[in-house]
């Protein structure tokens, strides 16, 4: 299979980019000094793309690669793939679900206790000598907290099993109320955020759930409440969410994704009600090689003709 | 100094029940812990506080002219000692309330010999402190807060990269000490997909988790050991080298009980030259110093005994103590008393 062209878009694994290497012939598109010219010269012998949640196969880059069979990515979240013209052309794509449902569900109960207990605050506290002169303060209680999930998928679902430890009354917001759960319904995210201390982004990101938490759902949600999102940046009106901590509208934030990673709101770095990650939710050395091994082993089904291990389209 | 409990003290409807009889009866406080600071004015309203600690009088003196009535002291525990010697000095003292969980600091044997009734706060901190030491595993496994800090400090642009950390599903957790705490954070760890083993004083023949009978044993079976457990002569230094040995180079030491639980100079040892993965520390042998070469550490969590600290906590903590000397004063049962027949 080594004839085989696969263009993988950005970093984002070492032993991914090896195998890819070992068994394909691999092109890093990062590396080309003018992409354009890259493609121009390169472009027929790419039969496949792989890419991520910074990187992926937009329109303009499907449309310039006429031999693209098929997009492996490495995430779960396709919204950086163009997926209408993936169907139009006959382009298979896949992606990472299942693997790293766990470790983005355990980040989002860190988050909630890191955020609502001042973890990262009290560990900055002590490291910086400041506990030799007085203690640090109460902080807020987690169990029994109301947990309000916008997104009852895989991960959602994680989420909620988890809070449901802490005594935390659950309750979600999803395009349709779900027959199999017992968690409470709510048929706006407004309503669910009015009704949680706790607010986590768990949906999948569409051009519908793009700032899905706008200012109505910030003022429902409240002074006392926390926004946790491990969904993506642009589920969040980012500038609403920065006034409303920034002026203590907002109770709190614990956050995973921005809407123009790697910046992070500077305005957010003097808050000590904030916690701020860079898009680690799946970063474990456990997950990424299962997700490094999804890629690969779809890929591997794809060009052996056989069944994809998880199509998306 | 005192700390505000925001939109909590408005849930307290002025003094509850009076007392009966028409003075406020006494009640000392030799020296003020932070329950009694943050809810002072509901103790006031309530009691004819004696403060010895304002007194420039020396204790003895203060206690033979004020205190000899006082039936009741409300203590704190990191500092005061409820010795024989002190109860010598107070003939007319029947109930000393403590305003925690721990009992340590009380001669319970010379409570029982003058028959005078402890009460501490029952159940109210585990809670928070088994949710403390959830946020303590996920953290030093996640590395969160070493990757708030990378992202403040304005690094996300620069280095892309930071390091992966471990996923949680799947360890061995070993727990020390399967009492109150223990167990929460059992229940709380089942959910992660953790595998929860323990070593207790006495297997509890209802929890569902393998038995370990020594520390050393549930070391050699843990990818992440955790320390629920009191503070007794039997329990100083449980953890230690053998312990270390046994936890390993890839193991994870979390510390939620007490700091002298653990020799800490040997686990500083061993992080810093990493026969350890990790630890995620809440308690020290002498607080609030904490060894500097763990400044430096990116693979540590260091807190600043925190783990039971909320405002709910405090809150409940107050309306156990109240509920306690309302019972006494009122002649009904205590509602956290503490045996002191051992």
């Amino acid at each position: 299979m080594d004839a085989i062209g696969v263009l993988m878009l950005c970093p984002m694994n070492n032993y991914l980019e090896q195998e890819l290497d070992k068994r394909f012939n691999l092109f890093r598109y990062w590396t080309q000094p003018n992409q354009t010219e890259f493609l121009a010269q390169h472009a027929d012998s790419i039969r496949a793309v792989v890419g991520n949640s910074t990187a992926g196969a937009s329109a303009d880059l499907i449309d310039a690669l006429p031999k693209l069979e098929i997009v492996s990515n490495f995430s779960v979240g396709l919204d950086k793939i163009d997926l209408t013209r993936c169907k139009e052309k006959g382009v298979r794509v896949t992606n990472t679900p299942d693997v790293l449902t766990d470790d983005v569900a355990d980040l989002a109960i860190g988050l909630m206790l890191a955020v609502l207990r001042r973890i990262c605050q009290c560990d900055k506290y002590v490291r910086s000598g400041a506990w030799k002169l007085g203690d640090f303060r109460l902080t807020t209680k987690f169990s029994g907290k109301r947990v309000g999930i916008i997104g009852l998928g895989r991960i959602g679902l994680a989420v909620a099993e988890r809070a449901e430890a802490f005594d935390c009354p659950v309750s979600y917001y999803s395009r349709s109320k779900k027959a199999d759960t017992n968690y409470t319904y709510y048929g706006s995210v407004a309503e669910l955020a009015s009704n949680s201390d706790v607010l986590v982004v768990a949906c999948a990101l569409t051009p519908e759930t793009t700032h899905v938490v706008n200012r109505e759902v910030l003022d429902a949600l409240g002074p006392k409440g926390v926004l946790i999102n491990i969904g993506r940046g642009p589920h969040v009106d980012e500038a609403e969410l920065v006034s409303a901590l920034v002026e203590g509208r907002l109770g709190g934030a614990g956050l995973d994704v921005f809407e123009k990673e790697p910046q992070v709101p500077e305005e957010l770095f003097g808050l000590e009600n904030v916690v701020l990650l860079p898009h680690v939710a799946s970063g474990t050395e456990e997950t990424r090689i299962a997700m490094a091994d999804l890629v690969l082993g779809n890929l591997e089904a794809h060009f052996s003709s056989k069944a994809l291990l998880t199509p998306v389209v | 100094m005192g700390q505000e409990i925001n939109g909590f003290h408005h849930l307290l409807n002025g003094d509850g029940p009076p007392l009966p009889g028409g003075d406020r009866p006494d009640l000392l406080v030799l020296r003020p812990g932070l329950l009694f600071k943050v809810f002072e004015q509901e103790f006031l309203a309530k009691f004819n506080v004696l403060k010895a600690f304002e007194s420039p009088l020396p204790l003895d003196k203060y206690l033979r002219d004020h205190a000899q009535s006082a039936r009741a002291i409300l203590c704190e525990a990191i500092v005061t000692r409820i010795t024989a010697d002190l109860l010598l000095q107070l003939p007319a003292l029947e109930l000393v309330v403590a305003d925690g969980t721990g009992v340590n600091h009380i001669d319970l044997a010379e409570c029982h010999r003058r028959g005078i009734s402890v009460t501490n706060t029952g159940d109210i901190f585990s809670e928070d402190t088994a949710d403390y030491g959830v946020g303590l595993l996920i953290d030093v496994m996640r590395r969160i807060s070493r990757a708030d800090a990378f992202v403040r400090r304005g690094s996300w642009p620069v280095t892309a990269e930071f390091p992966l950390g471990r996923k949680v599903r799947g360890k061995r957790v070993g727990i020390v000490g399967l009492g109150n705490i223990g167990t929460k954070l059992a229940r709380r760890l089942e959910a992660f997909g953790c595998k929860v083993s323990y070593n207790s004083r006495t297997k509890k023949q209802s929890a569902p988790y393998d038995f370990h009978p020594t520390v050393v044993d549930l070391a050699s079976q843990s990818d992440i050991l955790i320390i629920c457990c009191s503070l007794t002569e039997k329990t100083r230094h449980i953890i230690n080298e053998e312990v270390l040995n046994a936890l390993g180079k890839k193991g994870i030491l979390i510390n939620i009980g007490r700091g002298p639980i653990v020799d800490e100079k040997t686990l500083v040892k061993y992080l810093v030259d990493g026969k350890i993965a990790g630890a995620a520390m809440d308690v020290y042998e002498n607080e609030p110093r904490v060894p500097s070469e763990l400044f430096g550490l990116d693979n540590v969590v260091l807190s600043p005994h925190r783990g039971a600290f909320t405002e709910e906590a405090f809150f409940d903590a107050f309306k156990i103590v109240m509920g306690n000397l309302d019972a006494f004063f009122s002649n009904t049962s205590l509602l956290t008393p503490v045996s002191t027949n051992e």
